[in-house]
Formats: C-alpha cells, structure tokens, sequence
C-alpha cells in the first residue's frame, strides 16, 4: 500500500479516566475510522487506555527545531515563574 | 449418543469453528500487507483461540473421559473435526480473509449474545458474554475493511467480487444444525442458529450495499463440515496445526 492511500496518524492514548490522552506512537491508515481500529490493536494490546483520540500528522503544526534556542532558552533563568518560593500552611501538607 | 456425549459434541463443533479460523488468522503472522492489520489479525486470531480453549476444556469436562483441551484441539484426526467449511477456506489474500471473517463474525457475534442471554448452561453463559465483545470487534473490524476494498481501488474491488463469488456458497452451512446440535437446542444448551439468520442477512446486506458488492446467487451451497468432511486444504492445515503435538507428545511451554 502506498503511503499517499494510508498517511501517517498521531495516536493519542488516555489511560484512565481523569487522567488527559498522551501521545504514544504512530501508525499508517487510510481513514480516521481504520487509523482508530489500528491504534487499538497496535497500542492497547495490553490494557493500556480506556480512550484513543488519532489526528492527521500533517494536521499538527510544529515548533522549528531550528527556533528551539529563542523559543525555550529565554524561561531557563526565570526560576521565580516557578511557584516555589511561597511558605505552605502545615495544616495544607502535601500540595 | 448420551446426553452428555450429545451436548460435547454441540459444543465441539463451536470450539473447532472458532479454533479453525484462528489458526488460518494466525498464518498471517509476518506475512500481513501493513504492520497494523498485522497486529489485527493476530489479535483476532487469538481471540478465537482463547474461545476454543475455553470451550475445549468446558467440553472435556463434560465428557468426563479425561481429555484435556489439548487432547481435543491437536489430537483428533480430520475427520473428528465439526468445524463448517467456511472457516477452513485458505486465507488467499486479503480480501478472502476479510470476507471470511465478516460471514463468520456476522453470524457468531450475534450467536454468542444470544448463548450468554438463553443458554440453560452457566459456564456457557460466561465464556459467551466475553466472546460477545470479541466478536463484535471482529464484526466491526472487517466490515469497514470489506467497505473500503469493495469501493475502493480496481484492484480491491476485483478482488473483493472475487472473494465473495468463492465464498459465499460456504455460509449456508452456518445455518444448518447437526443432530447434536438440534438435540441443543431441544434442551435450551444453545440457540437455534436459524434464529441468527435475519440480523445476518441485514449485517451483510447493509455492509455489501456500502461496499458496493452485489449479493451473489448460491447455485449449489457447500457444506459437510459438521459431519467431519473436509475439503482438501483442511488436511495441510491440520498437519501444521498438530505437528508439535504430534512430533513431541505432551510438550508444554
């Protein structure tokens, strides 16, 4: 099969209710009806989600690898956007 | 035949239907068209074996004569078989497979339903609502595929009409009950296959229509499984299905 017939799918799995889908791999498929049947059988073989979302590769648009520097570097020494300076109650304990 | 040699036997002729088209899924194994429907097949493939396994053993049991499930899936000759022709047919490629387990599934989901809501058996009861949901997957797995090679490519297309001319004339048998499994019925251990009939005529019609597949006429409708007699294939598929068994008596891994 041609890959132009089955594109690329992102597989997106929610291991249990509450928790949020996580992406987990990829597989080829010609519709969005198959490419969820394939996840199934390619990515829950072992209980892992009780939901599978799947979304056209070429549908998710992507940050340049290129960019990576200006995009991230700037947040590194900005360690007071982290909330970790605030004094936690006891009576509040683990947060 | 007893009563209990009687409902074995019914129950047999599931286990080797379901133990049959699973060993044909599990050829697929490295020889699959994408890595996906790989996974798929061997998944299905052993879904049905997990039914056998479980109707074997249940069956042995009931026979009382000590024979373990192994006993019934490897070491029986061919004839001592019941599985219906259809689900021995080769796998040729993968619009036969396909096919085969649309008819297959279109029957045996709605079957196992109606076991785990009528059967007089509890063990039946239990082993049917799991094998419901398996089967539903199956049903549901094969019909898009049906789908998209009926109304797809030239190709799928002529491959798909291909397979339906060969094997259509197979699934009359499906219908059909032995004496053992009238007695079955009679007793409230299985249902009446006759009663599936109507939701798989539906199932067939509404996936053909979207596939663009034309119902075939059956001129001269196959059967003999239930008696034991096989076509030829189902001798290459019993040596290589009962081979280790054979060669190695007992081995276990």
């Amino acid at each position: 099969m041609t890959t132009e017939l089955t594109p690329l799918w992102e597989v997106f799995i929610r291991p249990r209710n509450g928790l949020h889908h996580r992406h987990v791999g990829s597989l080829h498929a010609a519709d969005s009806a198959l490419a969820l049947q394939s996840a199934r059988d390619v990515y829950t073989r072992r209980g892992e989600g009780n939901s599978i979302w799947v979304v056209r590769s070429s549908d998710i648009a992507a940050s340049d690898p290129s960019f990576a520097e200006p995009n991230f570097e700037p947040a590194d020494d900005k360690i007071y956007r982290h909330p970790s300076f605030y004094e936690i109650p006891d009576e509040v304990g683990h947060m | 035949m007893s009563a209990e040699a009687t409902a074995v036997r019914a129950i047999v002729e599931i286990a080797d239907d379901c133990l049959i088209l699973g060993h044909r899924l599990s050829e697929w194994c490295g020889h699959a068209p994408i890595l996906e429907e790989e996974l798929a097949l061997a998944n299905m493939g052993l879904d049905l074996l997990g039914q056998a396994r479980a109707l074997y053993a249940y069956a042995g049991e009931l026979e009382g004569k000590g024979r373990s499930e192994d006993d019934l899936a490897f070491l029986r000759r061919e004839r001592e078989y019941r599985n219906c022709l259809l689900v021995e047919r080769e796998n040729r490629d993968f619009a036969h497979t396909m096919l085969r387990q649309l008819y297959f599934a279109a029957f045996m989901q709605p079957m196992w339903q109606a076991i785990a809501a009528s059967s007089s058996d509890e063990t039946l009861r239990g082993i049917a609502a799991k094998a419901n949901k398996e089967m539903a997957y199956h049903l549901r797995h094969s019909g898009e595929w049906v789908i998209r090679m009926g109304d797809g490519t030239t190709e799928s297309a002529a491959r798909m009409a291909d397979a339906v001319t060969e094997l259509h004339r197979y699934t009359g048998e499906l219908f059909m009950a032995s004496a053992a499994r009238a007695q079955a019925i009679t007793d409230g251990l299985l249902p009446d296959p006759e009663t599936i009939r109507a939701t798989w005529d539906d199932t067939i019609a509404t996936v053909f229509h979207a596939a663009k597949l034309v119902l075939p006429e059956v001129r001269v409708p196959q059967k003999g499984g239930r008696d034991g007699i096989h076509g030829e294939d189902m001798g290459h598929l019993l040596a290589e299905l009962q081979f280790m068994q054979r060669a190695y008596p007992g081995q276990t891994w």
